[in-house]
């Protein structure tokens, strides 16, 4: 298992990118604003890489060039080069020499221009290939046989600021993706040697032909995500967590598989207080994406993360309007009902404050709020009363929500009432509450706005960086079977 | 990883899942068409539609009937009809042709390599032959078609009167250069460098038919040279790595710069239908002029599409007429269409085998030879175009140039010559010596 890497003080620049790359220029606009920018700077010296013991030769006299000191170039191939977030790739290294050591290593400089990377230390075959897929990994950020490694395992690089996330806002372009092999196993400096060989990905969350419509009717706001085609689709309102803001990226990769998908901007949207956001404001959403014209209204869905899971088991369980085919809930909980305004519920939660935990490293230890000893008798979201499909998707490691010992109640309380049958749980150790799409990195304490008590802090998300990535990509494959099975095959 | 598929039938159908991976890829990638929640053994026709940069709509459609699992999987399952049929996993691009009702004699040719072709892959339910845009398709897919990888950079060329375009590949290089020529076409043809670029080498197409302030009658071996010496020089350029790939005239040119240019000394070098007829030792302009002494022999035929390929017919057996291959030093790969009604590359490529077993160098020459393809070789799924407008220049005319070939084997053709070209750069332009006898 990869050690975290301690992030030290926040007096170091980022270290800059391969040379000669596009990033390398960005980066140098960046941080050397001074610095004229010149594209064809050649990159700095290095000899041609040559086997150990075998001196290059020219080439034999059907060719009487120049003599030619044959490099090997490392052929490297990551296959998609474009490629949903969602989708393995295949990394393939030939023409190394034999049993050589090579590190392959990712770069990605976000929209908040921090960098991340993550590395994977390899030794070539017999024939001098690499196979990412199938080849194990001996050190590094990850290790073992992991194909997407290199994305899931990625974190600021030394010298970053702390606590940072990634968090794509447009989602219309893609996240640009730098892998690289090098010589040797590396675990720094990789600005300073050149790399044998470099290609470049796209990672997208919009599939081609997915259209973004901005949703302003009424109070209500939010993006609409639909697929490309005429219709009509199934529908999916996608409640994110109290980070607040519009998280556009989940219901835009669910567009890119067939779901019209509505992201809602809930928390405090522009306009709107806290006591403003009632169950009238979610059912007016729910009704906006029922009526659109390619929407098919009884093929609808609620999906919740965090947060939005708490109004998601609300809103299905009490509303006359809110009547989806299914529901979706990572890390929630049924424990604080949503039944006034966000303001009630938040002053509701404030009540058990004084259970916000902090641990050695100052990350503040959320889960004990909701998980109180409720009053007699407990104020729960009554279960018992949901009558489609429920999928819960729960964090063994979630240390901001008790997600597990909530769905355990709540199989309980839907057993005695009866409708047992309607819910699935998936339980994953070792993951932490942001359960995001497939091989986003993991982060297991953020920076984040604390709504209970207005203070930024640094919040303990949890989860294990491996389990995590597993986590989040068979969650991501169930909840899309889900989906399917209850908004498509039925 | 799914859910088995249970289907129930509404009134208005099932809603069936269609998904095409990659949704965005390179031009020379397949893709996966798989389409679930179908009805068991249910009539569709898989449909994709694209509209060029010059604004003309294309084609192609394959008619399938689910199995069982109401599943339809086409890289497994045989097209009973349409514009291709049997299994073929790339039909839907290679077998496009322009809508009916579109001007005649239309080729489909990427101008900007750095957006991508855009196509919308639908379903239909029965098979239908026409009127698709009057019904309403059961699922859209939309798909892109890239030349450029990212990261793959684009530089324009203008220097000492040489215009090209040079496209790098991703990293800090250095990389393997190729010098890529197209043919009499003229203009500055990219895609195909893109392309290569993407592969890792260094390409640079070269405008060399009328560019800008210069005459054919400028354009000579020198020219040639210049451009060649600008692309070994570049900094990310590997001098002494470097390939020459022409098509048609191009492949003519690149004939003549290995066999005698003291300055254009390549690895190796790819010719795709083309000939060692008509040397060209002082300018293009006087090679046209000798190739326009045999314009008698141009032929046409019934629906008035010119053939073009008995001009250097035959071959001429005195070697002033010919290149003198047998002086090329690197290896060669040759390309040719069995079907070539544009130039006689076949026989050029025969009569070549011969002269260099007389000199002996004939272990340096590969040739591939591919029953029905045309002359067009272009990269993989391209559309097949038997016969297209051309302009014929000196003289400005538009004719219908015919260039040959059938559908199903040119679009063979075209994935295979594409592997066996790039294998054949890689051998003698990435792997050593070494490597290479050690892989043999």
């Amino acid at each position: 298992m990869a050690a975290l890497t301690r992030i030290p003080p926040l007096l170091l620049a980022p270290s800059m990118p391969p040379w000669g790359t596009p990033l390398a220029v960005a980066w140098m606009k960046n941080y050397h604003p001074l610095l004229k920018v010149i594209p064809w700077l050649t990159p700095p010296s290095s000899p041609p890489w040559t086997p150990p013991g075998r001196p290059s030769r020219s080439r034999a006299s059907s060719c009487l060039n120049v003599s030619t000191q044959k490099r090997t170039c490392p052929i490297l191939s990551v296959h998609p080069s474009r490629g949903l977030v969602d989708e393995k790739f295949r990394i393939v290294v030939t023409n190394l020499p034999p049993s050589h050591k090579v590190t392959l290593h990712s770069l990605l400089q976000t929209e908040d221009k921090d960098f991340w990377e993550a590395f994977g230390h390899y030794i070539s075959d017999e024939h001098g290939t690499v196979t990412g897929t199938k080849y194990e990994s001996l050190g590094g950020t990850y290790e073992g046989t992991e194909a997407m490694g290199l994305l899931w395992s990625m974190r600021p690089v030394p010298g970053s600021q702390q606590g940072l996330r990634i968090r794509k806002r447009d989602v219309l372009t893609p996240m640009v993706v730098h892998i690289s092999v090098y010589s040797g196993h590396l675990s720094q400096g990789f600005s300073q040697k050149p790399p044998l060989a470099t290609s470049v990905i796209e990672r997208w969350h919009v599939a081609p032909g997915v259209k973004r419509i901005n949703i302003r009717e009424e109070e209500v706001q939010g993006t609409l995500f639909l697929p490309p085609g005429p219709g009509p689709y199934p529908g999916v309102l996608d409640l994110w967590g109290a980070g607040g803001g519009l998280v556009e990226y989940r219901s835009a990769l669910l567009a890119s598989h067939g779901f019209a998908s509505m992201a809602l901007d809930y928390f405090a949207p522009k306009g709107l207080r806290l006591q403003d956001v009632d169950i009238s404001y979610f059912e007016k959403a729910y009704q906006i994406l029922k009526n659109h014209p390619v929407v098919q209204s009884d093929h609808l869905a609620v999906l919740g993360l965090s947060f939005g899971s708490i109004i998601t088991l609300s809103i299905v369980a009490y509303s006359d309007v809110i009547k989806p085919q299914c529901s979706v809930c990572i890390n929630g909980s049924h424990l604080i009902p949503f039944d006034k305004n966000l303001f009630e519920l938040i002053e509701e939660m404030k009540k058990n404050v004084d259970k916000l935990r902090v641990n050695e490293e100052n990350q503040v230890i959320h889960r004990d709020v909701i998980l109180t000893t409720p009053p007699d008798p407990p104020v729960k979201v009554d279960v018992g009363r949901i009558k489609c499909p429920l999928l819960l998707v729960t964090a063994g490691d979630d240390q901001a929500f008790p997600a597990v010992e909530s769905a355990e109640d709540i199989e309980m309380m839907m057993e005695k009432a009866g409708n047992r049958h309607l819910l699935e749980v998936l339980t994953y150790p070792g993951s932490g509450h942001l359960i995001e799409p497939p091989c986003s990195p993991h982060f297991r304490a953020t920076n984040f706005n604390l709504q209970l008590t207005k203070q930024k802090v640094i919040i303990l998300w949890g989860g294990q960086t491996q389990s995590h990535a597993y986590a989040q990509e068979d969650a991501w494959n169930k909840t899309l079977a889900f989906l399917r099975e209850h908004l498509y095959f039925n | 990883m799914l859910a088995p598929v249970r289907t129930v039938v509404t009134d208005n159908g099932t809603c069936p899942l269609l998904s095409v991976q990659p949704s965005r890829g390179l031009v020379d990638e397949k893709f996966q068409i798989v389409i679930m929640n179908l009805l068991p053994n249910q009539e569709v026709t898989i449909y994709c539609l694209h509209q060029s940069e010059d604004k003309d709509f294309w084609h192609a459609f394959g008619h399938y009937i689910s199995d069982e699992d109401g599943i339809v999987t086409v890289a497994k399952d045989k097209s009973l009809g349409g514009t291709y049929e049997g299994r073929e996993q790339m039909g839907l691009i290679w077998s496009m042709r322009p809508v009916p009702g579109s001007r005649s004699g239309l080729r489909l040719r990427k101008t900007n390599v750095l957006t991508p072709m855009v196509i919308h892959i639908s379903v239909y339910s029965g098979h239908l032959s026409e009127g698709f845009s009057e019904k309403t398709p059961l699922a859209t897919s939309v798909t892109e078609r890239w030349y450029v990888a990212p990261g793959v950079q684009r530089v324009n060329v203008r220097e000492k009167g040489v215009r090209g375009t040079l496209f790098l590949p991703p990293g800090p290089g250095p990389y393997p250069g190729v010098l890529d020529l197209w043919g009499g076409g003229g203009g500055l043809v990219e895609y195909r460098s893109a392309l290569l670029a993407s592969h890792g080498f260094a390409s640079m197409a070269l405008e060399y038919l009328a560019p800008e302030e210069l005459k054919t009658v400028d354009v000579d071996v020198s020219y040639f040279e210049r451009a060649y010496q600008i692309l070994q020089n570049h900094p990310k350029v590997q001098k002494d790595n470097l390939a020459m790939l022409g098509l048609s005239f191009g492949s003519a040119i690149t004939f003549s710069m290995a066999a005698y240019s003291k300055v254009i000394k390549p690895q190796c070098c790819v010719c795709i239908s083309g000939s060692h007829v008509v040397p060209i030792d002082k300018s293009v302009f006087e090679a046209f002029e000798e190739i326009k002494k045999h314009a008698n022999k141009a032929r046409m035929n019934e629906e008035n599409q010119v053939i073009q390929r008995d001009l250097i017919l035959p071959i001429p057996s005195d070697p002033a007429l010919k290149v003198d291959v047998g002086r090329i030093k690197c290896p060669f790969l040759l390309v040719n269409g069995g079907d070539d009604q544009n130039w006689a590359s076949v026989e050029s490529a025969v009569d070549m085998e011969m002269m260099m077993e007389k000199a002996g160098n004939r272990h340096l020459l590969t040739v591939l030879t591919y029953p029905d393809a045309g002359h067009l070789i272009e990269p993989p799924y391209s559309p097949h175009f038997r016969a297209t407008n051309f302009m014929l220049q000196e003289m400005k005319e538009k004719i219908v140039m015919l260039w040959g070939g059938q559908t199903k084997p040119h679009a063979y053709a075209q994935e295979d010559a594409w592997n066996k070209i790039l294998a054949f750069l890689r051998q003698h332009l990435c792997f050593s010596s070494n490597f290479a006898k050690a892989k043999l």
